[in-house]
């Protein structure tokens, strides 16, 4: 799960990670009031959840409350990428920036410890200093038992070339986000940039934390952070079923049990020159009601013009998965065309039942790929 | 010959009479797998039964690694005892622990790993459907009826992919040496690079199948050990070729972050390595024929 920039920064000030001031509007008004709080010099930054705020106009400075009021207005409403910018964070604008350093927290998942990475080229996409300039980004890893140690950090102060004055302020920051990271069960707190200001303070400008899913369980403060705005409503459902389910452009959806025979069965419908609409994973033992949940929610799709079902019984059965279709059908009012494969435990029953369904079956993945991609080409 | 498990695996079942635990215990004994002893704590005393056998209950792994000579633990505990579970049988001193359970926090596993590293215990997953020797034993969900006995080594990150390709194999008349589940999960007890040592120092085992899928760089990292160190025949299949990045594929680790875990980026480490990589998995079968 992402958390919001806001959120994101509210969680480092706990761990003593420097923030401008600020709050968040979900309205012109509310800007306005915030900034006038402020003193009227502020930054009003759209919170949506994907990169390159920036860019796409969600980014604007303002010198007064009348002018924060008129930005958010404009920001407010906007769709970057996709996303429907919902609130805005209204932050005081920084005195002056004499140099911007990138600093995060992540997992290195080969050596299998937290890992600190840093930059002296911050403020832009780490992906791209990563690619141009690998030599510019410094690492350390975090051994959980000790935390980060005072050499750690000095070897990054120094390879960055961070005035020394400011090395204990700097160790300060990297120990206070990586206490956010542990305490919080995040995969990553990412600061971008990370300013020295020309009053020679550190100031975490931006910015980006994801919580892992799997501990949401024993971070219930952050389970109600979840912006479910960021969700479509086919996704929320899903989520609330126990059906891993993400919306894609194509026209043939899909049904499968597994993540990773989910990923196959999409890959396979492009290499027979289809284009999948969804990843579903139905998990593994689902039952006919869950079944029928899945193909509703690809159903509502109107992209849609063919389904594929992909399963193969281990936990999983067939004749379960051909029963949650029929009942699927005899809810919806649908002429969608259907390409079945269903293999495994109790395939042969399900395949039974499904034979009053007239539904195109397959023997192979690839059978049911092409399949599927003709039915939707037919339709066109 | 095979790796990990075979006729001598003597198995104990964490969690055996929880609903997971006691439909697969009975499967695995149905497959002919020796299942010596269940945990689960409380139930101490109990016998276990299926079918026309019966297995002791303890309290703890211990305990009933002590009275049965358990040398082999599966865990079927939900994700929030589940790290109790494999710290109790790596400190009972079981040298090979499987875990199948989804959904284990990423910073438990970070603390379980450092911990299995004082340790000589390997530890097979989380979030795995766990291994199976065909012919010898099931230590795991891998439905046995897929399965044959042959020479293809099979190692994968995936579940039910697996089941699609023993299943290709094996209809196609393609033995296999052992099956093995690493498992969905960022951080993870086996590796590829484990497995495939396993499987090149292995008699029976004449070539090995690898499924990868996005997400980490693991397979980037097993193409540098197989140009190095294999002189048995690869075949992989990579899934996840169409994910959107920035999403998580179902499992927690399949996920393209920025430029890094792509399809593209491990095909083409594979290839590099020398390795056959498979555009669908139908085709896997015919590349190893």
């Amino acid at each position: 799960m992402n958390l919001h920039e806001y959120q994101a920064k509210r969680l480092f000030a706990e761990h003593g990670v420097p923030i401008p001031e600020g709050d968040v509007a979900s309205t012109p008004a509310e800007a306005r009031e915030i900034a006038r709080e402020l003193g009227g010099k502020v930054v009003v930054k759209a919170q949506v959840l994907t990169g390159g705020r920036g860019k796409a106009g969600g980014i604007k400075l303002a010198n007064s409350p009348d002018e924060a009021e008129e930005k958010a207005a404009k920001i407010l409403g906007m769709s970057i990428k996709g996303f429907t910018v919902r609130k805005v964070l209204v932050d005081e604008q920084a005195p002056g920036i004499e140099r911007e350093v990138y600093l995060a927290v992540l997992i290195d998942r080969a050596k299998r410890l937290p890992m600190i990475m840093a930059s002296a080229a911050g403020g832009i996409d780490i992906e791209e200093v990563a690619e141009a300039t690998p030599e510019k980004i410094f690492k350390v890893h975090v051994n959980p038992a000790l935390g980060v140690r005072y050499y750690q950090t000095t070897y990054l102060a120094a390879e960055m070339d961070l005035p020394r004055e400011l090395w204990r302020d700097f160790h300060k920051v990297v120990a206070g986000l990586y206490a956010c990271f542990k305490a919080n069960d995040a995969s990553l707190t990412e600061i971008n940039p990370l300013v020295i200001t020309s009053e020679n303070r550190l100031l975490a400008l931006d910015g980006k934390m994801s919580v892992d899913d799997n501990a949401l369980y024993r971070q219930s403060r952050l389970a109600e952070m979840r912006d479910v705005d960021e969700e479509t409503p086919a996704e929320r459902e899903a989520r609330q079923s126990g059906i891993s389910f993400i919306q894609l452009d194509g026209n043939i959806g899909c049904m499968v049990n597994g993540a990773g025979l989910a990923m196959t069965t999409m890959d396979v419908i492009k290499l027979f020159g289809g284009e999948p609409a969804n990843f579903l994973d139905i998990g593994g033992g689902a039952r006919a009601d869950q079944v029928a949940t899945a193909l509703r929610l690809i159903l509502s799709d109107p992209k849609v013009e063919a389904v594929l079902v992909n399963i193969f019984g281990g936990i999983t059965r067939g004749d379960e998965v051909a029963m949650g279709i029929i009942e699927a059908l005899s809810q919806l009012d649908t002429n969608v065309p259907m390409v079945v494969r269903l293999a495994g435990t109790n395939a042969a029953e399900g395949r039974e039942i499904l034979k009053e369904a007239n539904m195109e079956t397959a023997t192979t993945l690839s059978e049911a790929a092409q399949k599927a991609v003709a039915a939707a080409g037919a339709r066109n | 010959m095979s790796i990990l498990v075979d006729k001598s695996t003597r198995l104990l079942v964490q969690g055996i009479t929880g609903r997971e635990g006691s439909f697969h215990t009975e499967q695995m004994i149905a497959y002919g797998t020796h299942v010596v002893a269940g945990v689960t704590p409380g139930k101490g005393g109990q016998w276990f039964r299926a079918n026309s056998k019966r297995v002791p209950v303890f309290d703890t792994v211990k305990k009933a690694a002590e009275a049965t000579g358990a040398n082999t633990s599966i865990i079927f505990v939900p994700a929030r005892f589940a790290v109790d579970a494999v710290y109790e049988a790596a400190d009972a001193g079981l040298p090979l622990i499987v875990c199948l359970t989804e959904h284990i926090a990423v910073q438990d596993m970070i603390s379980v790993r450092a911990y299995l590293d004082t340790k000589n215990t390997r530890l097979v997953g989380p979030n795995c459907p766990g291994l199976l020797t065909p012919g010898e034993a099931k230590v795991g969900i891998i439905p046995g009826y897929i399965a044959t006995p042959g020479n293809v080594g099979l190692v994968s990150r995936s579940g039910t992919l697996t089941y699609e390709v023993m299943d290709s194999l094996t209809r196609r008349g393609i033995g296999q040496s052992t099956c093995v589940g690493i498992g969905g999960d960022p951080i993870n007890g086996t590796s590829f690079i484990d497995v495939l040592e396993l499987f090149e120092e292995d008699p029976q085992t004449e070539q090995v199948i690898l499924i990868g899928e996005i997400g980490g760089n693991a397979e980037e990292q097993a193409a540098a050990y197989i140009a190095q160190q294999m002189t048995k025949r690869v075949t992989a299949f990579i899934a996840g070729q169409t994910a959107p990045p920035g999403r998580r594929m179902g499992h927690a680790g399949a996920i393209v972050e920025g430029k890094s875990g792509t399809a593209e980026g491990k095909i083409a480490a594979l290839r590099t390595a020398g390795v056959q990589v498979a555009e669908h998995p139908d085709q896997i079968v015919d590349m190893i024929a």
